[in-house]
């Protein structure tokens, strides 16, 4: 059989970025040669992104605080990544190569749109991305582990869907709710108790706010609102209609209305 | 063994020009123009699926004429230049006049090693932002040759006379439907015969689009824009 058309049928990786960058600049690809590192080398880590399903999609949410060691390295950065217009990822552990980990993913999904001419299925993302975070085994073995969390609106359900992973690329989709980083068991905890079944977009706002803010509260690595410089959690929400940002006043107004409440009943304390 | 018989290089390129401009008259044409907020593009094109206008990168257009499976194969390789040059330095340094130079390598190199050459003519368009970088749009033919046009381009089979159509029509400035409808006009002016939405593929580099500009015009706007709709 003839090699030149035999590979095009062969080489199903056509519509996929990350395959292009392997043939062409393979020195392009994270995690490409795993770095040797020193103990004296603190990777940035500390945070919570976290997810909520409810009525129309999904709400991701994330703090802003990047923390080396016992050090602040960054009061605003950004966690919570749009992957396409019906998806996105926040990114928890090593910053570095979890940034570059969403930017590869994003610049994969639109790709693979551009080529085809359609979106991949949320089923392909989800599993896209798992296999992105099995390329970056071997560092994270060094200690630069990236474990995103992963939400998006399925067309064809016409519902919104969540994904965490562990550091190996294993996918587990969860039902409800999920969170991810230092403060992930006590958002976790909070969205617990909080969760319920068909809740609106405020309802589901608040939820994630209350579980950033005890998050915040019980972990040192993640950053609570703060009222000081005015740096308020990220806060998005995927839909049918597609990705949005919920706007800072709106954010800010809420975390304010929580701390409120929670000083005057004694909560806080 | 047969001896290979000797032909001139003048008349072996003749040749092959000749062919290439076969294939692509043969092909239904395609017309590009400058208006208020971007860049329009209009094929004359019935199906619905297989593109001959389509997306590259953020500011940045494909369109092609003549063989489908030639420029479709231009069009993947310029996906991959623009997503690996953006990814590797950022997403401002992709530019058409790098994608337009690689293409017209490419033809160029195809047209004279190769013994058929492309049956295409493709045009790279990217759009200029809003504070006043002007809009590119290069024209590149099947033997590597590479243009740069301003307001206006066509190409593909009648494309001299569309050309001088809207040399005489185009205004710099036109709302979309106005564009649109002379894009339209353009396309049947050596033919007699009317083009409803059904019958073309558009869209537009609409520079008042956040990250990408690229849009497709569907079918029931395409007709509201047209003034055909019922």
């Amino acid at each position: 059989m003839d090699e030149r058309w035999r590979s095009l049928f062969h080489d199903y990786s056509n519509s996929s970025f990350i395959e292009v960058l392997r043939r062409e600049s393979p020195h392009l690809i994270p995690g490409h040669e795993a770095p040797r590192l020193a103990n004296v080398v603190e990777p940035i880590h500390g945070t919570t992104v976290l997810s909520v399903r409810y009525r129309d999609g999904v709400i991701m949410a994330g703090d802003r605080q990047a923390t080396a060691g016992y050090q602040v390295a960054s009061r605003h950065m950004e966690k919570i990544f749009k992957s396409d217009e019906l998806s996105g990822v926040g990114i928890a552990g090593a910053a570095g190569p979890a940034m570059e980990m969403a930017k590869l993913f994003q610049t994969e999904l639109e790709h693979y749109e551009k080529v085809e001419g359609e979106n991949l299925s949320l089923e392909g993302k989800a599993n896209r991305l798992s296999q992105m975070i099995r390329m970056n085994l071997p560092a994270a073995m060094q200690g630069l582990v990236v474990v995103p969390i992963f939400a998006g609106f399925d067309e064809k359900a016409g519902v919104g869907r969540l994904f965490k992973y562990d550091i190996t690329g294993g996918r587990y989709e969860e039902t409800n709710f999920d969170a991810q980083g230092s403060g992930s068991k006590d958002a976790r905890d909070s969205l617990k108790k909080l969760w319920k079944r068909d809740m609106s977009r405020d309802e589901a706002l608040r939820a994630s706010m209350e579980a950033l803010i005890d998050a915040a509260d019980e972990d040192v690595g993640t950053g609570g609102p703060d009222l000081v410089r005015g740096i308020y959690p990220s806060v998005k929400t995927i839909t049918r209609s597609g990705f949005g940002d919920v706007p800072e006043d709106e954010v800010k107004r809420l975390c304010e209305a929580i701390l409120g409440e929670r000083s005057r009943s004694g909560n806080g304390a | 063994m047969p001896l290979p018989y000797y032909v001139s290089p003048e008349q072996m390129m003749k040749d092959k020009a000749e062919y290439a401009r076969k294939g692509i008259s043969r092909g239904r044409s395609l017309v590009t123009l400058e208006y208020g907020d971007g860049i329009l593009l209009v094929a004359e094109n019935p199906s619905t699926l297989l593109h001959k206008i389509s997306e590259i990168y953020d500011r940045i257009a494909f369109a092609g004429v003549g063989k489908y499976n030639e420029f479709e194969n231009l069009r993947i390789a310029g996906i991959r230049h623009a997503d690996v040059k953006g990814y590797s330095y950022s997403r401002g340094d992709v530019t058409a006049k790098a994608l337009a130079n690689a293409y017209s390598q490419a033809l160029g190199n195809i047209f004279t090693q190769d013994i058929k050459p492309f049956e295409v003519e493709v045009l790279v368009a990217e759009v200029g932002d809003a504070n006043g970088a002007r809009n590119e749009i290069y024209h590149i033919l099947y033997d590597g040759t590479i243009e740069d046009e301003r307001n206006y381009a066509a190409m593909g089979g009648q494309s001299d006379e569309i050309r001088r159509f809207l040399k005489d029509h185009h205004k710099e400035g036109m709302p979309l439907n106005e564009a649109l409808q002379l894009g339209v006009r353009a396309l049947t002016v050596t033919q007699n015969k009317t083009l409803n939405e059904r019958d073309l593929e558009v869209a537009v580099l609409d520079r008042t689009k956040a990250r990408r500009k690229f849009r497709r015009i569907p079918l029931e706007a395409l007709g509201q824009l047209l003034g055909t709709a019922s």
